[in-house]
């Protein structure tokens, strides 16, 4: 039994002709204290993907389980960085983060709530921004608050959707050394999405691309058999890290990039009515075919 | 960026250069096609009482201009924040239910445009019942109604505009009901909710001179209706003007306190 598991669960948004499925047999394991990448195009379905997972919002079919009982909505034990941040305007950054203590650990005293913020901020180096709102802050410093908010959570699984997406690269290298060394201190379960091949070989265990959408699958996993801490600057001239790289490139240019082209043909059913034997059949409906509109089909065949 | 003056002190030649130009039309005005509007030196003259004793008491209608003035913005407060007290709540109701908005929205939106004129007679009925005070609570009714729809709607939308990233944040946290309306809800509501405001001040002021004038309301409506049957024209200028700048006022300071909140 995996730590975290999603069993063959697709996702579609929207209904009639204009449904579309975005996620299609994801079929994704993890296990405890794994760091998980995954890596895809952009609208691809990398936050659909998270979203099953964090419980706020689920698939229409297959299963989402962690410790084996299937989530169904969120909860603490799955903290989560959300892409654009997602922190409150009008609170400062400690009442940011002292919102989540307080919720996840109410019958704490005021002080050792208190302390448990201040540590959370001081994990992240932001002891200087304490009282500073999310709008006076850099991209950098705001997802920092958002990763201590996550973490104040206490929670089983770090779910990190594009953390470092808005950032500059050198910023995100920065950020990327604090959540390996957060990780590694930490020992939680981290799964990270994001859009930057590179960004999940330096971080992950384990890389997993995600195919073009519509219809998005998760390919291969490669594992990362990489010595940590990883050095950035090393790795650059590493030849694992080059095939690696290579192998994920080559699933999602290749196989995972193909645009699927489909065909719609309608399909119409043979219309059989059981026969009123109390009327008179009807001589003229001889002329046609019975045809009824709720008889057709539509299919679409993949070629 | 801000744009270059015209000319040194061009922010308070050109408003005083303006207001000479309407003071002008009003001398040719007054001084052609109608005889009876008192030129402003005429109104100054007759008006110089009222403004150089604002707080005197000379009867029921015929006080200083600052009593007047007092005894309006006394009343529109109450009408005011009773327009407040229900206004929000309701605008909160129809945001967060659907079911609630279905049922009360059409007739919002058709009693909304109607004028605090249309609403007096109606609200003055309603307290026939306290006899004497019919008058007071009807205009006091009819204040807060006029003035209500703002919020209101103001407030619907922004509790429909409270970004999805911000609920997430409540259920990932598993907020209760309680603490989401008041730790997020409300808060990124605010900035609608002034706008709502401000434009429900504006309203109540409005009205409470149209109320003043129709019930005989001691305050700056009921001065200008009194003075204007008396024939003391200049006076009716003076009302004017005193509303108007007092309207002005108003708005500013709403203004100000909705730019405390505009910073998210």
């Amino acid at each position: 039994m995996s730590f975290l598991q999603i069993q063959n669960a697709t996702k579609s948004f929207g209904s009639g002709t204009s449904r579309h499925t975005v996620l299609r047999d994801i079929n994704l394991t993890v296990e405890k204290g794994e760091f998980v990448a995954i890596v895809g195009y952009s609208g691809s379905g990398k936050t659909t993907l998270i979203n099953m997972l964090a419980g706020l919002g689920r698939p229409d079919c297959g299963s989402v389980t962690i410790n084996g009982t299937e989530i169904t909505e969120p909860g603490p034990d799955r903290g989560i960085v959300f892409q654009n941040y997602s922190l409150l305007p009008w609170m400062t950054v400690f009442e940011n983060i002292y919102l989540a203590v307080d919720q996840i650990f109410p019958n704490w005293t005021a002080q050792r709530k208190k302390e448990e913020t201040e540590r959370n901020i001081a994990l992240v180096n932001l002891t200087r921004a304490r009282d500073k709102k999310p709008g006076e802050l850099s991209g950098g410093m705001r997802q920092r608050v958002s990763v201590a908010r996550a973490l104040a959570m206490d929670p089983q699984v770090l779910l990190l959707d594009e953390p470092l997406g808005a950032l500059d690269a050198l910023t995100r290298g920065t950020l990327q050394t604090e959540i390996e060394d957060i990780w590694r201190r930490s020992k939680k379960t981290v799964v990270l999405i994001t859009n930057d091949v590179e960004e999940g070989i330096v971080l992950a265990d384990r890389i997993i691309p995600l195919s073009k959408g519509p219809d998005a699958t998760l390919g291969p996993a490669v594992k990362v058999e990489l010595p940590r801490p990883r050095d950035r600057k090393a790795l650059a001239h590493d030849e694992t890290f080059k095939s690696i790289k290579l192998k994920v490139l080559d699933y999602l240019l290749g196989e995972g990039a193909r645009t699927k082209t489909t065909v719609t043909r309608t399909l119409i059913l043979p219309d059989i009515e059981p026969e009123d034997i109390t009327h008179q059949p009807i001589s003229w409906s001889l002329s046609s075919r019975p045809k009824r509109k709720k008889e057709m089909h539509e299919t679409k065949i993949e070629i | 960026m801000k744009k270059q003056p015209l000319f040194p002190y061009d922010w308070i030649v050109l408003p005083i250069l303006g207001t000479a130009v309407v003071i002008l039309f009003w001398v040719i005005l007054s001084s052609t096609v109608s005889k009876d509007l008192p030129d402003p030196a005429k109104t100054w003259e007759e008006s110089r009482l009222y403004i150089f004793e604002p707080f005197a008491d000379r009867g029921m209608q015929d006080k200083g201009i600052l009593s007047l003035l007092g005894l309006s913005l006394l009343t529109v407060a109450k009408g005011y924040f009773l327009a407040l007290l229900i206004g929000v709540p309701l605008g909160f109701a129809l945001g967060l239910s659907d079911a609630f908005a279905k049922m009360f929205d059409p007739i919002i939106q058709v009693l909304r445009p109607v004028s605090p004129l249309a609403w007096l007679p109606l609200g003055v009925i309603l307290f026939f019942g306290t006899g004497k005070d019919a008058n007071p609570w009807g205009a006091l009714f009819t204040i807060a109604l006029c003035s209500m729809w703002p919020t209101v709607l103001n407030t619907a939308v922004g509790v429909r505009a409270v970004p999805q990233d911000y609920l997430n944040v409540a259920r990932v946290l598993k907020l209760s009901k309680w603490k989401t309306l008041w730790k997020i809800l409300v808060p990124a509501t605010l900035p609608y909710m002034f706008t709502g405001f401000r434009i429900s001040l504006g309203i109540a002021w409005l009205a409470i001179v149209a109320a003043e004038m129709l019930t005989g309301t001691a305050g700056v409506g009921g001065f200008l209706w009194s003075e204007y049957n008396a024939g003391n024209n200049s006076r009716i200028i003076l009302c004017i003007a005193a509303i108007g700048l007092v309207g002005f006022v108003l708005d500013k300071l709403m203004g100000l306190a909705e730019a405390q909140f505009k910073t998210a």
